[in-house]
């Protein structure tokens, strides 16, 4: 294998780690979705690489799905809804940003420790992949966690899935029908959050998860 | 021949979709029971057929289970003389069935799981893998858990059923960790590579452990049996009597695979733990069983009693086996067996004598009960041949296992270790006490129940039970006389057993003179069951011939003896209580934290005295309960984890998803 060839890969994934804490920055939920689009634009980058770097032709229709759905598709259809919600200039209350971006470094390292112990000996290209890829979901985690605002979570689901994607094909011989019920697994999972979210904001008058709280029966 | 007794199996599951589909007819359970019955009978002789003519092992390996293992099954004689007990005591227990089943108010709830139940019993029995073991006694848990709550509207029963599920659960865990260290690494469950694979001391000490908590919890042995006396009562009694009788021997044919068979060469100091449970088990089960008024659970405490007996022999056994004693072994795992055996015969028999006297009054509560002799004359002759025999008098079988028993605790001076010189005689002892004291608990049980007058209307009206009952007591009972006169030809059936077990035997009884039972050698010890009948039987008939033949016929008028009740009232004879105070007395105090309040009125007064005796389950009250406060404090403490927002339920699996991949990554 070419160096420059592991080198392209390398960064590519690389920046799809950097793009999910650029996300985690975010505290307006348009500059968020923008972001999220970058997210998965920088992954079908990596993955039509993967394709030419494993000669692996299908890859390329992973990377074409990733690039019209997730990159394009989703986050329009988010924005569409933002807007209609009239929360696109929010401003969510994260828990600190510095904070967060703390946690997040903490478990960048965490996953490369792990993943570089329990896959010595395998090659490095899939090695780095998954290194990065296993960052990529633990930030969607935490994006998840430390978020209010229901749509930031669906992001935060999303970006989550985006490193799975990563892992699979890192991965030699991950067949397409895998990475093809992925891609439909999300635009289901992206139309029932979809509904939800209309659902609730006609209930509620809100989204923020806080709010939605003190409906329920069993105040603690 | 394994393939036949696997179709038998096979037959019997099959009964269950016939039971549901013809619970609406009402000759279901003689159409359930019956087929029950013909499918065991077949199973028991092809398991005798083995027993004595082919006993080298056959196998066979089906594409069930587990995608890379299969489903194995082998027979060999360990498993051919466990399917003898559980089908000898399944066709018992189908033919009482017969006729004890159609007093049944609700028989759909007991028809679909009676045959599963026999067959998992069976299963586990040919199991020669973990999985397909482990698999065949949980079933065997669940569809006997399904019959005691059979009667599900009574409160206890529901109770005794939640306590079984439970300590089921926990028997089967501990038996899977066992499984898990056995088997190692490599995932290596078929029993023959269980048995090739080298564990060091330290595991298969720990196996031993396990299997003993696992096992034992299921055969009951002292203080995991909580459960038993609970559950075994509460079943129909034909289904008790299986309990009892059989499923508990299944848990003990588990104890003997494992500490056996499968981890190979034991260790001198494991028969100590066994031993001292055994003896424990044993005379903690009378003592229960002589402070109960409840007949059925009197006979379920008298079960422990006797797997504690079963045990302090297999320790036995184990201990002479670590020092290369061969013979000695041979002798110890013999009687065991043959208890086995025993057991499972005298016990069904007094469950279904306790069942036909609970179908008769409606109930069991033996302080309601007596002078049933003169109402149920059949039925009372069959349960006092099973109280003599688990009371282990000669000339019943009984007497010949715990005789042997006692053989093999006389051969302990041999023993070169002084802890267990020192231990053997101490647990020779308990048992010595534990017999004398089962002796106590069945004249009680007994008497109470059938001799002196009737303590309720409902004994007064009770009527003899039908044929079927009758005929499987019977059976049971003849059986139960010629293993006790013919011992020979049981313990050489066992020769092949426990030849596969300890590279010993006993010498050939069948071809010694007057049919005795020689042990170890003639000089020492023998035994001989027929001279014993005979001779009681030839002076039984001298003397009633002398007194009926040769005494004066001539009346004579005296005074009516009132057999020392002067008062005519059915409260002045003796009851179940009072007839135990004497050993509560003695035991009591300890054993139970027994408390005795009397209170006299005060002269003048027209108040009854009262005497108030409070019991005790000590065990419960120190082992269990504060599991079960724990339990609970800590399912409180937890609650309000029900209560959480969305965000921090992702928390928590966030924070769990982190910790676990710290641990990997510091992992050494």
């Amino acid at each position: 294998m070419h160096s420059i060839t592991f080198d392209i890969a390398h960064m590519l994934a690389g920046s799809l780690v950097l793009v999910s804490f650029l996300q985690l920055y975010q505290d307006r939920l348009s500059a968020l979705l923008n972001m999220f689009a970058l997210h998965a634009f920088v992954l079908a980058a990596s993955v039509a690489w993967q394709a030419y770097a494993q000669d692996a032709p299908h890859l390329y229709i992973t990377a074409v799905i990733a690039l019209i759905f997730k990159a394009i598709v989703i986050p329009l259809a988010l924005r569409r809804i933002v807007i209609k919600l009239g929360i696109h200039r929010e401003i969510e209350n994260v828990f600190g940003v510095g904070l967060a971006m703390l946690l997040g470094i903490g478990l960048v390292a965490l996953s490369m420790v792990v993943m570089l112990r329990v896959t010595s000996g395998a090659d490095p290209l899939a090695r780095e992949d998954l290194a990065f890829a296993l960052a990529v979901v633990l930030l969607g985690l935490l994006m998840m966690v430390t978020r209010r605002n229901a749509v930031s979570q669906v992001v935060g689901f999303m970006s989550l899935e985006n490193g799975l994607v990563l892992a699979a094909t890192g991965a030699k011989g991950m067949p397409l029908v895998v990475e093809i019920s992925i891609a439909f697994s999300v635009l289901i999972a992206f139309i029932v959050i979809g509904i939800f979210l209309f659902r609730i904001r006609e209930r509620f008058d809100t989204v923020d998860m806080q709010a939605m709280d003190r409906f329920r029966e069993e105040q603690r | 021949m394994i393939s036949i007794a696997l179709f038998g199996v096979l037959a019997l599951v099959a009964i269950a979709p016939i039971a549901v589909a013809t619970s609406a007819s009402p000759n279901a359970t003689g159409i359930v029971y019956g087929a029950c019955l013909i499918v065991t009978l077949i199973l028991f002789l092809i398991a005798l057929e083995i027993l004595f003519a082919h006993p080298a092992a056959s196998t066979v390996v089906l594409p069930l289970g587990l995608p890379w293992l299969g489903a194995h099954f082998r027979i060999d004689p360990l498993a051919a003389f466990f399917l003898v007990v559980v089908n000898l005591g399944g066709a018992a227990a189908s033919l009482f069935a017969l006729g004890y089943g159609r007093h049944e108010d609700s028989p759909q709830r007991v028809l679909p799981f009676f045959p599963v139940y026999l067959a998992t019993m069976n299963l586990v029995v040919l199991a020669d893998d973990a999985f397909t073991f482990l698999v065949s006694w949980e079933f065997m848990s669940l569809s006997s858990w399904a019959l005691v709550i059979a009667h599900h509207r009574v409160q206890e029963n529901m109770r005794a059923g939640y306590v079984y599920l439970l300590m089921a659960g926990f028997g089967t865990l501990t038996l899977l960790l066992a499984f898990g260290l056995m088997a190692g690494g490599d995932g290596g469950y078929a029993f023959d590579a269980i048995r090739t694979s080298h564990l060091t001391i330290g595991t298969s000490a720990l196996v031993l452990i396990l299997v003993l908590i696992g096992a034992g919890s299921k055969a009951g042995l002292v203080p995991l049996h909580a459960w038993l006396p609970l559950a075994h009562p509460a079943a129909p009694s034909h289904v008790s009597a299986l309990m009892s009788g059989v499923m508990t021997k299944v848990a003990v044919y588990g104890f003997i695979r494992i500490a056996f068979d499968l981890i190979g060469q034991p260790q001198w100091w494991w028969s100590l733990v066994v031993l001292a449970v055994g003896g424990v088990t044993a005379v903690m089960g009378v003592l229960y069983a002589l402070m109960q008024r409840d007949l059925k659970r009197v006979l379920a405490y008298s079960t422990i009693e006797n797997i504690g007996l079963i045990f302090a022999s297999l320790g036995l056994a184990l201990a002479f086996k670590a020092y290369g004693m061969n013979v000695a072994a041979a002798l110890a795992l013999t009687a065991a067996l043959l208890h086995v055996f025993n057991h499972s015969l005298f016990k069904s028999l007094l469950f279904f004598g306790a069942g036909s006297v609970q179908s008769a009054t409606g109930t069991r509560d033996m302080e309601q009960l007596g002078g049933l002799i003169h109402r149920m004359p059949q039925t009372a002759f069959v349960f006092l041949i099973g109280c003599t025999a688990i009371s282990a008098l000669p000339p019943l079988n009984g007497f010949v296992s715990e005789w042997l028993t006692f053989q093999a605790i006389l051969l302990s001076p041999q023993l070169p270790s002084w802890g267990l010189k020192l231990m053997v005689p101490a647990v020779g002892a308990l048992l010595a006490l534990s017999a004398a004291l089962a002796g106590a608990c069945f004249v009680r049980a007994f008497g109470i129940t059938f001799l002196g007058r009737p303590r309720s209307p409902e004994a007064e009206a009770a009527q003899e039970t039908d044929t079927n009952s009758l005929a499987a007591m019977y059976a049971l009972a003849g059986a139960c006389l010629i293993a006790g006169i013919l011992p020979g030809i049981f313990i050489d059936a066992l020769a092949p057993v426990v030849q596969s077990l300890t590279d010993g035997r006993l010498p050939v009884q069948t071809g010694g003179q007057w049919l005795s039972i020689v042990p170890i050698a003639e000089s020492r010890s023998s035994y001989n069951g027929l001279l014993v009948f005979a001779f009681m039987f030839i002076t039984g008939m001298v003397t009633a011939f002398a007194i009926h033949r040769l005494a004066s016929d001539k009346i004579r008028r005296g005074p009516a003896w009132g057999c020392g009740y002067p008062d005519a009232s059915t409260l002045t004879q003796y009851s179940a209580s009072s007839f135990a105070q004497p050993i509560r007395r003695v035991f009591g105090s300890v054993v139970f934290g027994a408390r005795e309040t009397g209170e006299m009125p005060k002269p003048g007064s027209i108040a009854p005295a009262r005497l108030t005796v409070r019991l005790r389950d000590l065990i419960w009250d120190y082992a269990y309960a504060p599991i079960a406060n724990a339990v609970g404090v800590i399912a409180e403490r937890l609650n309000y984890l029900q209560f959480l927002t969305i965000r921090s339920y992702l928390s928590l699996v966030f924070g769990a998803l982190v910790i676990l991949l710290t641990v990997l990554a510091t992992w050494p």
